[in-house]
């Protein structure tokens, strides 16, 4: 208990602060009178009242917390939140379970997008509100934890950036303290969330609409106000601004923070991810457009570039919008797309998977060895950006993609015993633990995952948890050496 | 002249035998009596024992009164803050110093005379540098010069047989390449030197000098030899200060692979070289060499501090297939002994960095010196000054100039453009004249007469 007590401090303390983001659905329910306003007014008591009782039940045991704390404190923030985030849906659809519920909010607030529910076009304005408003707030938590917090744990992507690496990266350490790097990037994210909704706008959708998605979009969640998704429209200029807002938003938010600063491009060019993010993302997009040109699925090549560059992307960046179902293309192009998922987007992004930076060190890692065969005596260090990366960070890296690996094996193999179809098991599993959504068949594009079993959903809900805190910030906490000591 | 040399190692004392040769009145300053000893009984000079950055030692060598200090000590430091101590308490007119760290050599231009006092930068290992990357871009060259930026390069070249122009008269090869300009100012047979004629006849085994532009050399070389091919991959054993340099500039075009002995240096190589391969291990270990594939290399390099490793490793590597090699040599002996033998080429650091420190103390308006066969010939590079009534050489014709025996002007540069010299060539004022001197006896002629006369000032 004298462990967890401090966390369950500051942990009240996030979730009074959560509470008040129910204002905004519940001022827009008031608004546009959608008769979804009662289920606000509870979640917010409950809300924070059970902030107010544990704070008041464990403000004797404040103290300084320690990195071993961190770990504890992101795990119990990704996994209560959204417990509470549940609320206005549970009141709202009084059919709905808590284990559908609680997969739709972990859904939004990792940035996932998978969807449980049908029938969004007539969900009332406010509830669509409330997850979209997940997404962004899920991103923007995501971004800090990223770039701020997992560092000084010592995990995560970004830990390769952190403020001891001497050269051209030195920068990247935007500010001494954490609370200012923080107020930066949430300036950076809160900036280009204006200009993709004015965009959207722009481009033909209502004002709702505009908010919506790009609440969706800047968090690289997936979540649609319509069944439809972005076939609703069938604008290519709509299309347009998704693609670009959804690159954006998988570039590293502090690349995008240096650029701003420094008034200059340059910062694009020296990140090590931004060249080949965008040369897997938009190479496999021609690739599968010509394939599918080839395969005949669509009669001309610019049609074929339409949708290939749009979904390609969506999926790539770990969105999962979609403006075809691509679960009928033939069986290449979906399962290129979803792997693809797996390491495409930047470290410090709101995209999900293993991420560009350590499917980097990953084949720098696999040629050294190889080069190493060759050349006994050489001297081989792994370089990123012109920088040697540790060999402890190496080591990290295999690890974690080891784990990831494991995971996501251990956890098709659940689905499939369960009873579920292999393609519709792996694909699930894959777009869950990368924080895409949409999967393949069972739970494609064009459907949703309100077909799986309870305990099917539960798989997809840990794996969206392991994802998106980067598994070894889970999973340390289910060791024994974390509760010794 | 009155010269102070600050640093006795390899450079100064190099750079003070060539000095004291030309007559004038040189001060050693080191902080190693027995090197200082060593130097004194070789040579008729002065030296003086203390730190070569202390007025008061500066004075001792008699600052004061020097038309010029070198700095050529190991530290950059000391360089500067002598040259700054020369400059503010002494005046001494012209201070140079000897720069190795990048840092300081990437500094705009301008910031070290102004800051520190320096009027001239000169850095061995850039200079070694850039000669080892020239004769890897021409493979045939015995010795590469630039002149102009590069526009102009002065080769030096071995004749052999089956080479279209051996065995036939120098002037053919105007028929053969009837739009190419090339002046060759020099031939040296069995070490002794010619000016060649029209009706010269080059023989096998003649070291060929010629002047081309950059695009016409492999053309010009041609006549004289096989070609090589064209050098893909290079060793480089030693990853000092030398080594890295060279890995760097060339990495991005050439297959390079650097061998040292010493681990830390090995992995700070493989940190700093981004397209080089770093081999830890000793470059006379057969095994390693072996098993680096030796025999595909076109280029072996040995580049370490020590004379005795860079021949031995440059004689295994030949030995065991490398296509060329070159060893660095910082004896002169030694240079002698090796150079035609096994080893393809000897460079001597030394020679490199006395070239254009002469540039500096020579009588006329020298832009650059560069020796050549171990100082016995120079190539000068100077500016002419004055009329037709101030000067000998400006406003007239090249047949028209009394150049002593053993010179020759082999090209001209106005303006940033090369005109290969003719006979009927007309020089004008402010012009580079590009000058060869078979031998030294004749370069204070040389400099007598392109100097601007009396009238002039």
């Amino acid at each position: 208990m004298s462990r967890i007590a401090p966390v369950l401090n500051v942990l009240s303390k996030v979730v009074m602060l959560f509470s008040a983001t129910f204002l905004l659905p519940l001022t827009l329910s008031w608004l546009v009178a959608d008769g979804a306003q009662r289920a606000y007014d509870d979640a917010i008591i409950v809300t924070f009242v059970a902030g107010a009782l544990t704070w008041l039940f464990t403000r004797k045991s404040q103290r300084e917390l320690q990195t071993r704390d961190g770990f504890l404190l992101v795990l119990l923030a990704w996994t209560s939140l959204p417990a509470f985030a549940t609320l206005p849906l549970l009141i709202y659809l009084p059919h709905l379970s808590f284990t559908d519920a609680y997969f739709e909010t972990v859904s939004g607030i990792t940035t996932t997008g998978a969807t449980i529910l049908t029938g969004l076009d007539a969900l009332p304005l406010s509830i669509n509100l409330w997850r979209g408003l997940l997404v962004w707030l899920g991103g923007m938590g995501l971004i800090v934890l990223a770039v701020a917090i997992l560092p000084l744990l010592g995990v995560g992507g970004m830990q390769i950036y952190k403020a001891e690496t001497p050269g051209p990266m030195k920068d990247t350490k935007l500010t001494p303290r954490i609370t200012e790097t923080a107020k930066g990037l949430y300036l950076v994210y809160v900036g280009i969330s204006i200009a993709c909704g004015l965009s959207y706008w722009a481009a033909g959708m209502t004002p709702f609409d505009a908010v919506m998605h790009t609440f969706s979009t800047m968090g690289l969640g997936g979540f649609s106000s319509h069944d439809a998704g972005f076939s609703y429209w069938n604008s290519p200029a709509i299309e347009v601004v998704a693609v670009v807002f959804m690159l954006v938003a998988g570039i590293n938010f502090s690349t995008h923070f240096l650029a701003w600063r420094h008034r200059s491009l340059a910062a694009y060019r020296l990140d090590p991810e931004v060249r080949w993010f965008l040369i897997a993302t938009l190479g496999s997009a021609v690739v599968i457009a010509i394939y599918l040109t080839v395969m005949h699925v669509y009669p001309s090549f610019f049609q074929a570039l339409r949708f290939a560059v749009f979904n390609t992307v969506s999926i790539a960046t770990t969105t999962g919008f979609a403006n075809t179902d691509y679960n009928k293309w033939p069986i290449f192009a979906p399962l290129c797309m979803l792997l693809l998922s797996s390491f495409a987007s930047c470290s410090g992004s709101t995209g999900g998977g293993m991420k560009m930076v350590r499917a980097q060190l990953l084949f720098r890692q696999g040629r050294r060895e190889l080069t190493r065969l060759v050349h006994p005596a050489a001297r081989l260090p792994v370089k990123l950006a012109g920088q040697v990366v540790p060999n402890n960070v190496i080591y990290a890296v295999l690890a974690f993609a080891f784990l990831y690996v494991f995971a996501i094996i251990i956890m098709t193999l659940l689905m499939a015993l369960s009873g579920l179809e292999f393609i519709s098991a792996f694909s699930a599993v894959v777009a869950s633990i990368n924080n895409t959504g949409p999967g393949l068949n069972q739970v494609g594009p064009a459907s949703t995952y309100a077909g799986l079993t309870d305990f099917q959903t539960w798989i997809c809900t840990i794996a969206m948890l392991l994802g998106r805190l980067e598994l070894l910030t889970v999973l340390v906490v289910f060791t024994r050496a974390f509760w010794r000591a | 002249m009155k010269i102070i040399i600050l640093g006795a190692g390899q450079v100064g004392a190099n750079l003070a035998e060539s000095l004291v040769a030309e007559n004038n009145d040189i001060t050693v300053i080191d902080l190693d009596t027995s090197r200082l000893t060593l130097l004194q009984d070789r040579f008729d000079l002065r030296t003086v024992r203390g730190h070569a950055a202390h007025p008061s030692v500066l004075k001792q060598a008699g600052a004061e009164d020097a038309d010029m200090l070198v700095a050529v000590t190991q530290s950059d430091e000391t360089n500067l803050v002598a040259c700054r101590i020369a400059s503010t308490l002494f005046n001494v007119p012209t201070r140079i110093a000897r720069i190795r760290s990048n840092d300081f050599l990437g500094l705009e231009p301008g910031f070290l005379a102004e800051q520190f006092g320096v009027d001239d930068v000169i850095s061995p290992e850039q200079e070694v540098t850039n000669t080892l990357r020239r004769l890897i871009e021409h493979p045939e060259a015995l010795q590469v010069l630039d002149f102009a930026d590069g526009k102009v390069r002065l080769i030096a070249v071995r004749s052999y047989h089956g080479g279209p122009l051996v065995g036939h008269e120098l002037q053919e090869i105007k028929r053969h390449m009837p739009d190419l300009e090339c002046r060759i100012p020099a031939i040296y047979r069995r070490d002794h030197g010619i000016v060649p004629k029209g009706i010269t006849v080059i023989e096998p085994g003649d070291e060929v000098f010629f002047l081309a532009r950059k695009q016409d050399i492999p053309s010009v070389m041609r006549e004289l030899r096989r070609m090589e091919r064209r050098v893909k991959k290079v060793m480089i054993a030693g990853g000092g200060n030398i080594g890295r340099r060279l890995a760097a500039q060339i990495e991005r075009d050439y297959d390079v692979k650097v061998i040292d002995h010493n681990k830390k240096v090995s992995n700070l190589l493989a940190e700093q070289l981004h397209h080089t391969l770093v081999l830890q291990g000793d470059a006379t270990d057969e095994e390693l060499l072996e098993q680096e594939n030796i025999a595909s290399m076109d280029v072996f390099c040995a580049l370490t501090n020590d004379d005795e490793d860079n021949i031995m490793s440059a004689l295994l590597a030949k030995r065991m297939g490398a296509h060329r090699v070159i060893a660095l040599i910082n004896r002169s002996a030694y240079v002698d002994l090796v150079q035609g033998g096994e080893i393809d080429i000897a460079i001597s650091p030394a020679q490199a960095t006395v070239g254009p420190l002469l540039s500096k103390i020579r009588r006329g308006d020298m832009v650059a010196v560069h020796s050549l066969r171990r100082g016995a010939a120079e190539v000068l590079e100077v500016a002419v000054h004055g009329d037709a009534k101030t000067s000998r050489v400006v406003g007239r014709r090249i047949e028209e100039i009394d150049l002593p025996d053993g010179a020759t002007i082999a090209a001209i540069i106005r303006n940033n453009d090369v005109i290969i010299a003719h006979h009927d060539t007309l020089i004008e004022a402010e012009d580079h004249l590009i000058v060869f001197a078979l031998n030294k006896r004749i370069i204070p002629k040389v400099e007598k007469l392109l100097q601007v006369g009396f009238g002039f000032f």
